[in-house]
């Protein structure tokens, strides 16, 4: 019997390994910046986690490759208990940022940072770096997701025919619900009349659930639908399928659905990471917190150019947000 | 509000997502309840929809026939149910354990091959909708019942033909010996392993197309933990049914029309927490399984290895 679980711990141990697939960083380079990063979803998953990811790759090229500026993750980290164990596995290696790109990774990250005094941490989406509980070495970084969410909302109330919009989100919080409330309320600035239909599926993985709930969604007449989280990929072909107008977020996802992809709002996390890299590099390891918003440009509102966006909403859009950068138009949304 | 629930659209719509949700849960369901009849427990479902789901996602991305991407997500269904017979029968391994580990081991497999042979999510022309002449174009009756893809329909099909199977074949008579009372099995000369083997495996192999059913049919994309529980609420399901078809049937078309309805729910702004609403399905089904664990028997054997004395 004993072989016999020598093989089945085998089969189970390769699983974890492979399920726990990372890539690691390169680099021999004794003064290169090392960053590591947990994610809970794909780099490639046209979302949450690929936004930070490509924001990475984006500096690294920017600090000369690899030598300069190492990358190591972890994605697919969607049992938190996993990423408790990779955050401190990174610190011990002495990387000189390690980001828990998450707000389910929390209360892991209060754990571990004070165990690593020399290390600095960035959490995500959240505005809490733990300071009142005494750790100075904890970021933190949001992203105002209603301020796209607002400006796709003018879009989609602008040219809504059927006067009927729909979203599918994840679970009711974080950045998930500010998008959706941003959404709503551009609607409503937009078009008063247009009545809005939104699922929460429970789930930031259920892929079928989000498609089914797009679908229900579109049989209730909806003509225009968005969504936020990873599992909307489904949703955004059932959109496809129907004709019905799709606004991204987190990533572009226009590649996704060409026809009926109307305009993304893209994180830009470069914005957040260039500033705590020059924080780190001068000796502070925390204690603040950044958000990527229209104004500083880590909120982009990407178009796409094959969908055939009319004038008027184009300009609305524009409008909106100037609007909001200016200060004149104020999302008022919050948790 | 909660009058709008009883509208026609509403009541249509709840019924033909029922029916598209219910289609993997029938295909991974029908091949477990096989699986159990005979005595074998697998858990490794879920791994093997996951496997399933890429292979024929990337056969149907690479080659465009989607055909052959249904063989190959059946064939890599297979594999892992040969290997899940492998380490129940041959090395009568613990099958709960083993099945956990299969289900770890399609999940990172699927992942790390997605990452590697495609690297980002993209999405494939799958099974279409079929539109049936006259048919489809009925009022209701055709929205409901007609505007399926070809998977949706082989999966309801498979369900009568499982019970011809199981209750009027010799095998299945020797599937349900081997899974009540395997030593009075063997002693009638019935090889215990075989009909294991080819459980297990067809088990597997149904699985693999309940995956297909998702990224090459229902949702033609394919991405990391694409199937998120799916197979083990089809293990659920089989417990539900009383180790039947129909009783799978009946399962998966409640837990999929409830799960609509908790949609249609939301849609309609019916003022209960999106929280409570997503938990109702399961709610459900906690609640049916208490039910049924009084009504119906396991069989016999289930979970124990066949150890020839």
């Amino acid at each position: 019997m004993r072989k016999l679980y020598a093989v089945l711990s085998i089969v189970m141990l390769v699983g974890v390994l492979l399920s726990g697939c990372g890539g690691g960083g390169t680099g021999g380079n004794a003064k290169a910046f090392r960053v590591a990063v947990v994610m809970p979803s794909a780099i490639n998953d046209l979302a949450f986690s690929q936004s930070m990811y490509d924001a990475l790759v984006t500096i690294q090229t920017e600090r000369g490759g690899a030598e300069n500026f190492e990358i190591a993750y972890s994605d697919g980290t969607f049992v938190v208990d996993d990423a408790a164990a990779a955050l401190r596995d990174y610190a011990s290696q002495g990387y000189d940022l390690v980001i828990a790109h998450g707000s389910q990774y929390g209360s892991s990250l209060q754990e571990i940072a004070p165990d690593f005094p020399e290390t600095s941490f960035a959490w995500g989406t959240t505005v809490d770096t733990f300071v009142a509980q005494g750790i100075e070495n904890v970021f933190a970084y949001e992203a105002r997701a209603e301020e796209g969410g607002y400006v796709n909302g003018v879009i989609a109330g602008t040219q809504t025919e059927s006067n009927v919009i729909g979203v599918v989100g994840p679970i009711e919080t974080g950045d998930a619900k500010l998008y959706v409330d941003g959404f709503i309320a551009g609607i409503q600035a937009a078009n008063p009349a247009a009545e809005v239909n939104v699922n929460w599926i429970g789930s930031f993985s259920d892929v079928a659930l989000a498609s089914e709930a797009a679908q229900t969604l579109v049989n209730a007449g909806a003509d225009q639908l968005s969504g936020t989280a990873q599992m909307v990929v489904g949703a955004v072909g059932v959109a496809e399928e129907n004709d019905v107008a799709w606004f991204g977020t987190q990533s572009n996802q226009t590649s996704l659905a060409p026809t009926v992809v109307v305009a993304n709002q893209v994180y830009d996390w470069t914005v957040v990471l260039d500033q705590m890299f020059d924080l780190i590099e001068k000796g502070t390891l925390g204690g603040q917190a950044f958000a990527l918003s229209l104004e500083n440009k880590g909120l982009l509102i990407e178009y796409n150019s094959a969908y055939n966006l009319s004038d008027e909403a184009k300009s609305a859009a524009e409008e909106t947000i100037k609007g909001i950068v200016a200060g004149s138009i104020a999302v008022n949304v919050g948790e | 509000m909660i009058g709008d629930l009883f509208s026609a659209r509403v009541i249509i719509g709840i019924l033909a997502s029922g029916i598209r949700l219910a289609t993997p849960y029938l295909y991974a369901g029908l091949g477990e309840t096989i699986s159990q009849r005979s005595g074998v427990l697998n858990l490794g479902v879920e791994g093997q929809m996951l496997m399933g789901a890429f292979a024929g996602f990337y056969v149907a991305l690479t080659t465009g026939n989607l055909w052959l991407a249904l063989l190959a997500a059946g064939l890599v269904g297979a594999l892992m149910g040969l290997l899940m017979a492998f380490v129940s029968i041959n090395l009568q391994a613990k099958q709960g354990i083993s099945g956990i580990g299969f289900y770890l081991f399609g999940l990172g497999l699927s992942d790390l091959l997605f990452q590697k042979l495609l690297g980002r999510v993209e999405t494939v022309s799958g099974f279409a909708p079929l539109h049936f002449p006259w048919l489809s174009d009925l009022p209701v009756v055709g929205k409901i019942f007609f505007q399926h893809n070809i998977l949706v329909y082989i999966a309801f099909a498979l369900v009568p033909l499982t019970w011809f199977l199981l209750n009027r074949t010799t095998l299945g008579l020797k599937i349900r010996a081997v899974g009540e009372n395997p030593d009075a099995a063997d002693s009638l000369g019935v090889s215990v392993s075989r009909v294991r083997y080819f459980t297990v495996t067809l088990g597997g192999t149904l699985s693999g197309v309940a995956g297909a059913s998702l990224s090459i049919a229902l949702l033609n994309v394919f991405q990391q933990n694409l199937t998120s529980g799916l197979g083990f609420i089809a293990v659920a399901l089989v417990y539900f049914g009383g180790w039947k078809p129909g009783g799978v049937l009946i399962g998966a078309l409640l837990f999929s029309m409830v799960n609509a309805l908790q949609l249609w729910v939301q849609t309609l702004g019916i003022p209960i927490p999106s929280e409570m609403a997503v938990m109702m399905p399961y709610l459900l089904t906690i609640v049916a399984l208490v039910l049924a664990g009084q009504r119906s028997q396991a069989p016999s054997a289930l979970t124990k290895s066949f150890n020839r004395e």
